[in-house]
């Protein structure tokens, strides 16, 4: 497989290439790897004996094995792997996870899906396809104890409504090296929403493109960072179809001495892409002195024709004057604080319709932050 | 019965160029039942007592002694004196995005009461007296103080008061930014709340205007960190006409 040349952006991948020998192996002075500590995840950019992330089968979820071929979702995605992890997760993962939503199927139980990495550095392959006028929200668990690298592909196609969760938890120790590219079909939705909790080093890389005009895509994120946690989110929409909209909402806390996190959103509006709105937020809670917090959001116009187009990042210091009124009112300390970082989180979380599944995912955050009892909030504000 | 006993107070306030001291040797006593009312002109260091009263960060004490009912209240944390029976209605209520006032007002009773209020007789008592100081239940839904008008903050601090029944509560400039019509029905919620529990009353204003609707039993003027004269309520009436010059004066004799 020869390479070929992206579109000219600075924003686009340069390099479109299944075959790893196609992609330099990055050295950390590159724009994209500019962050990433490098010498944490130096093993990921050759090839290793390696196992593959699998699952138990079930409705709408099956494993088979992979083939060189390009598969069918990845075909009406018209993914390509963009880097050297992504395209040796394509060509080393051994099988295939893959969640199918029949065309028209109205899916109202949430599937959850528990990935499962049999050693202790897997490659992983999982496509996602919800088919035409389809309405479904996937849950992906990822187990934290070992290290994945590897591909999530999402096809949307047309008037379907997918909502996917992927949620990074366990002990703060292993590496998670992942690529997620969601082609969005005409007047189609989704929303993808990434929980980052656990590992060492966690690298999202996250795209999206339409396949046709009035797709509508969320990407909304919430993450924790501790001490000794790197968690970088490089976010790419292409808007490359009229009339769609896109919203990226990443909010994450920091504690800590040694916590650091990225963030990148970058949008590109293609000249073609008129009539679309796009609206990017990142914002960062330091909860002490201490972590940092890079946050890069870059807008790129081809086209003045937009509905709106808009950009805001802010990284500030938990905020004390928050911490005294609560006390003020009999409310001890780490209570308080637990409540302001929860409120923080409020409005990424809200987006989660499924009453069940925002709460095991607050949960898992309070569990986090140390939170004892379950308040009704969230519930509350999207009553 | 309580009483809060301030003596010889003096405090500074910390900021990055160093400490600044504010407060310069105020003796004031607040009881059960009765109301002190403090006036004084902006900047005269209001704010800096009630916010040393209740435990601010910012402040430091240098000198001098509060107690309630005998403990000492600067060996508290700001949770503590909450929970000891001290309240502070601030003159600017913080943001606090993300919670919702009915989860801040529960989380705080049960903080104070020491358990849980039982759910139902809760939500009764929650709409009582939101229902008495004239706001929507729809308000509960919102986040605490976010986007709120200046006068729903100060509802939402009477609210607050009625719910908690401290012993002592001490308000600061809960009229300034209020219209005539808020200004009644914040007074109301205070007077009744006063009827019912018999707490003392530190009143601290910058304007007469609400000593119509909550009667002090004395005025104490403030100025330059320190209370330099105490008087009946006809005080009051001195500071209407005259204004604050004099007292000014008086503090930099
Ligand atoms: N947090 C603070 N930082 C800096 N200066 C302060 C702070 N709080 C109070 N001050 C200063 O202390 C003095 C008294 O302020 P304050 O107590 O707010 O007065 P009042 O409430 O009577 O208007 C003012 O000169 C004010 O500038
Ligand atoms: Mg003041």
């Amino acid at each position: 497989m020869s390479a070929v040349q992206a579109p000219p952006s600075d924003l686009a991948p340069r390099v479109l290439s299944n075959d790893p020998s196609d992609h330099d192996v990055p050295h950390g002075r590159e724009e994209e790897w500019r962050f990433t500590p490098i010498d944490k995840i130096r093993d990921f950019f050759a090839p290793g004996d390696w196992g593959t992330v699998a699952a138990a089968s079930g409705e709408f979820v099956s494993v088979r094995p992979a083939s060189a071929d390009t598969s069918a979702v990845e075909s009406s995605a018209q993914w390509v792997a963009t880097d050297l992890p992504s395209a040796l997760a394509r060509t080393k993962a051994a099988d295939v996870v893959s969640i199918d939503i029949p065309a028209e199927a109205q899916v109202a139980d949430v599937i959850v899906v528990d990935l499962t990495a049999p050693a202790a550095a897997n490659y992983g392959r999982i496509e996602i396809s919800a088919g035409a006028f389809s309405k479904a929200t996937v849950v992906l668990r990822l187990d934290m104890t070992s290290d994945i690298s590897g591909i999530l592909v999402t096809d949307v196609a047309d008037q379907a409504d997918l909502t996917v969760l992927t949620l990074y938890d366990g002990p703060r120790t292993s590496r998670h090296i992942w690529q997620w590219a969601t082609t969005v079909g005409r007047d189609a939705q989704f929303l993808g929403l990434s929980i980052a909790l656990g590992g060492s080093v966690i690298r999202l890389q996250q795209s999206v493109r339409y396949a046709g005009p009035g797709g509508s895509a969320e990407l909304l994120g919430a993450f924790l960072a501790a001490d000794e946690q790197f968690q970088e989110f490089r976010i790419f929409v292409d808007h490359n179809q009229p009339n769609c909209s896109s919203n990226v909402v990443f909010k994450g806390a920091l504690s800590g001495e040694s916590a650091h996190t990225v963030w990148i959103g970058d949008v590109l509006v293609r000249r073609e892409a008129t009539g679309i709105e796009t609206y990017e937020l990142n914002r960062n809670l330091l909860l002490n002195d201490g972590p940092r917090a890079d946050s890069v959001p870059n807008l790129e116009l081809e086209t003045g024709d937009v509905v709106s187009a808009g950009h805001a990042s802010a990284t500030g210091r938990f905020d004390d004057e928050q911490l005294f009124y609560l006390e003020s009112r009999g409310i001890p300390e780490n209570l308080a604080r637990q409540l302001v970082v929860r409120g923080f989180f409020v409005d990424v979380l809200a987006k989660v319709k499924d009453a069940e599944l925002r709460d095991d995912v607050l949960r898992r955050i309070e569990e986090r932050i140390g939170m004892e009892a379950l308040e009704e909030q969230v519930s509350e504000d999207v009553q | 019965m309580s009483t809060l006993e301030i003596k010889d107070l003096h405090a500074s306030v910390v900021t990055d160029a160093g400490e600044t001291p504010i407060l310069k040797g105020v003796d004031l006593t607040v009881e059960s039942g009765r109301t002190q009312a403090v006036m004084g002109p902006n900047g005269s260091g209001k704010s800096t007592l009630a916010y040393v009263i209740a435990g601010h960060p910012k402040y430091v004490v240098t000198q001098g002694s509060i107690t309630l009912d005998g403990q000492d209240v600067l060996e508290m944390s700001v949770d503590e004196r909450a929970r000891a029976g001290l309240f502070l209605a601030m003159q600017y209520p913080v943001e606090i995005p993300g919670v919702s006032v009915s989860n801040f007002l529960r989380t705080s009773a049960t903080a104070v009461r020491g358990e849980a209020p039982k759910l139902r007789t809760w939500i009764g008592e929650v709409k009582d007296s939101m229902a008495g100081l004239q706001m929507d239940p729809s308000f509960a839904e919102r986040n605490v103080n976010e986007g709120f008008s200046g006068g729903e903050k100060k509802r939402h601090e009477i609210l607050q008061l009625s719910l908690l029944k401290p012993k002592i509560a001490i308000l600061d400039e809960t009229d300034s930014g209020l219209d005539v019509d808020a200004l009644r029905i914040v007074s109301e919620g205070v007077n009744k709340f006063t009827e019912e529990t018999n707490a003392g009353i530190l009143l601290i204003t910058h304007y007469t205007r609400i000593l119509r609707y909550i009667k002090p039993d004395v005025v104490n003027v403030f100025a330059g960190g320190r209370i330099v004269e105490t008087g009946g309520p006809e005080l009051a009436e001195v500071l209407e006409a005259e204004g604050y010059e004099r007292f000014t004066d008086l503090a930099k004799a």
